[in-house]
């Protein structure tokens, strides 16, 4: 499956983030480099503080005081170094954004009509009449019942998937091109999650766009992304089409991962974690920044930064193992782990 | 709304009715002196201060004596209603000094307050949006210098600099001395007086009011609907204005309505350096005197200016945040 490369909407390349603290310089994001296609989930999974969020408020222009290099082409257009203002023309215009708490998202003291109406005339110049025409519409197309009414609403007669809904049609109202959703349902009840998740999948199709979901969670993935992305300590460690990810993944660090998700359909003897936890993004492990975790670490791993290499197919990683030693030990994780649960 | 105002009017006026209660008890529990002994003049026979005793209803018990106080106050004594008695002291009505004395008070503590909402709030709004830079700093500093300088020093310094019955450089003697002059004598030296007392008594409020703001504008710009707001392409200016400062103000504004109320019988040190002859002065005089209508009078007066003033900042506060206004 080839995808034309005029497809692609957001081409990200060596993406550096660095904030000077008192304690020393926080290497966020360690050049970072992915591409988001039209029509396409991409899902930036890893633990908090892996560098997801920052990666996309710095493609936003939204960090102050942060030392940011390399090239985020946004139709030709670098959004690393455009100037502020013209950074925000394409804010909530053609890049929109939705958070992980609706409820802290939305302003308490105005209407979320108004709030909305607001994101409308920010970047056109339209009647209040007309905009809360096409707030109405939107509210009713992201499923809050009863649109006409609701808009006069404040956010606290909302309930919280009802926010997160009202934050998408915010979202969506000037038909943007990208949607960035930031761990959008870890906040919600799990009922409601897999109704935001169906949504964002559903405006995906209906308004063409390209989602980049940030999440924690390798399900969430699983249920809407077509690509993935996983990161740790601020670097990408593997990336590729959703299915041969899970089918086939690549990295020891993915393999942690995917041991450590619940799972109804096969019988395992409880949860594998991995062991230790994420670095300081100030002292990040030379090498390989997961090289102290890993199972599987040999001679390189703490010297050498391992680079990304395309395994086929788009999928890629950093990883100095060889492709046939990750065959192998992969598959004996996998029976070992099948084996404990008889 | 309506229910809600009328049930808070109501409990006011209970207030109101405790507070001058407890007033007339202390001042018989804790008496600071014989009111009638001062009144029957110099060396008084007993006679005369029994006389001046009974003639005031002093003999009375407090409960008696408070009783006729409330009949007064809702029915009108002989100088008027409302019937508040006459000053010991001067032996005016206490209702016609107060008319005199109350516009005084009540434009000075208002022209202080515009002008410390005004600078407060804008020092504030710069130092938060600044936070940390050299304008932070200098304003922070005035706000520290504000809240420590004494108020009597402040206003006789400024009374030597800039009046022109001060001892300071001739070309800063542009504004007249101590003093009111009445608006209807006068409007620009009634301006002109108000000036320096109000700039004087609205320091230490604008440093206390500039350091809440900051505080309160800096922790709203870190929750999570400003990042809404700029991710929806907002400009900074808007993002501060229109989201920043509408919740942070809102504490401001409760704050403000406070403040203003006590402030009608409390600002008693410059009403004294400025001789002002306002209310704070007057009731001072009155408490060493133990000029009981007075101290009641004005102590009744405090307690509903300060209900009113706090059922305003709920019914603002009730219209600045919708979440109170559902509950």
């Amino acid at each position: 499956m080839s995808i034309p490369s005029s497809d692609v909407l957001l081409e990200v390349r060596e993406l550096d983030v660095r904030f000077a603290t008192p304690d020393g310089v926080v290497h966020a994001v360690d050049r970072l480099s992915f591409s988001l296609r039209r029509g396409e989930t991409l899902g930036l999974v890893g633990e908090s503080g892996s560098g997801k969020s920052v990666t996309n408020l710095a493609l936003m222009g939204l960090i102050r005081g942060a030392q940011i290099s390399g090239e985020a082409l946004f139709e030709g257009r670098d959004l690393l170094s455009l100037p502020a203002d013209e950074l925000r023309e394409i804010r909530g215009k053609e890049i929109a954004m939705i958070f992980q708490d609706p409820f802290a998202c939305l302003h308490p003291m105005y209407r979320v009509g108004d709030q909305i109406v607001e994101a409308i005339r920010v970047h056109s110049d339209v009647s209040k009449k007309q905009a809360e025409q096409r707030v109405i519409e939107l509210l009713g197309a992201v499923g809050i019942p009863r649109p006409k009414e609701r808009i006069r609403d404040y956010p606290h007669q909302f309930s919280g998937g009802m926010r997160q809904r009202a934050m998408i049609a915010m979202a969506l109202v000037n038909n943007p091109d990208i949607l960035i959703a930031d761990e959008p349902t870890t906040a919600l009840d799990v009922t409601v999650q897999a109704q935001i998740l169906e949504l964002i999948d559903r405006v995906k199709t209906e308004f063409d766009i390209g989602v980049i979901l940030i999440t924690h969670d390798l399900g969430v993935v699983a249920d809407v992304a077509q690509t993935v992305m996983v990161m740790y300590a601020g670097r990408g460690m593997e990336v590729g089409r959703k299915d041969d990810v899970f089918a086939q993944p690549l990295h020891p660090y993915t393999w942690g991962l995917l041991e450590s998700i619940p799972r109804v359909d096969q019988k395992v003897s409880g949860l594998r974690p991995i062991q230790g936890s994420p670095p300081s993004l100030i002292f990040v492990p030379p090498g390989c920044p997961f090289h102290p975790r890993c199972l599987h670490r040999f001679s390189p791993c703490d010297k050498e930064r391992p680079e990304f290499r395309d395994r086929g197919g788009g999928h890629a990683e950093a990883c100095h193992l060889s492709a046939d030693d990750k065959k192998r030990l992969w598959a004996e994780r996998q029976s070992r782990f099948l084996e404990a649960a008889v | 709304m309506a229910a809600y105002i009328v049930r808070r009017v109501l409990w006011a006026i209970v207030v109101v009715f405790v507070v001058t209660m407890l007033t007339f008890f202390i001042f018989y529990v804790l008496p600071p002196g014989d009111p009638a002994r001062r009144f029957a003049g110099k060396a008084p026979t007993e006679e005369t201060i029994a006389a001046v005793r009974e003639q005031f209803g002093l003999d009375k018990p407090w409960y008696e004596q408070y009783g006729l106080f409330v009949k007064n106050l809702v029915t009108g004594d002989e100088y008027g209603w409302p019937g508040l008695g006459f000053s010991y002291d001067t032996r005016v009505p206490v209702r016609d000094e107060l008319l005199n004395r109350l516009p005084r008070t009540l434009f000075l503590v208002f022209g202080a307050a515009i002008l410390w909402a005004i600078m407060g709030i804008t020092i504030g709004v710069i130092s938060a949006i600044r936070k940390g830079g050299v304008l932070d700093r200098a304003a922070m500093g005035f706000a520290l210098f504000g809240v420590s300088a004494p108020v009597f020093w402040l206003g006789l310094l400024v009374l030597f600099l800039f009046a022109d019955t001060g001892g300071g450089p001739e070309q800063l003697q542009v504004l007249p001395g101590t003093g009111y002059v009445p608006f209807e004598e006068s409007p620009k030296e009634w301006f002109l007086h108000l000036i320096l007392p109000c700039t004087i008594l609205s320091l230490l409020y604008a440093a206390f009011y500039a350091r809440m703001t900051r505080g309160s504008l800096i922790e709203t710009m870190s929750e999570d609907y400003i990042r809404t707001a700029r991710a929806k392409g907002l400009s900074e200016r808007d993002v501060i204005v229109k989201h920043g400062l509408r919740a942070s103000l809102t504490p401001v504004v409760t704050m403000f309505a406070m403040d203003v109320a006590l402030l009608i019988g409390g600002a008693v040190i410059t009403e004294t350096v400025f001789n002002w002859q306002g209310v704070g002065s007057w009731v001072l005089t009155a408490t060493f005197n133990s000029n009981l209508p007075v101290v009641v009078a004005v102590v009744l007066l405090g307690a509903v200016f300060v209900v009113l003033f706090n059922l305003l900042a709920d019914i603002a506060y009730a219209w600045l945040d919708p979440r109170v206004r559902y509950q």
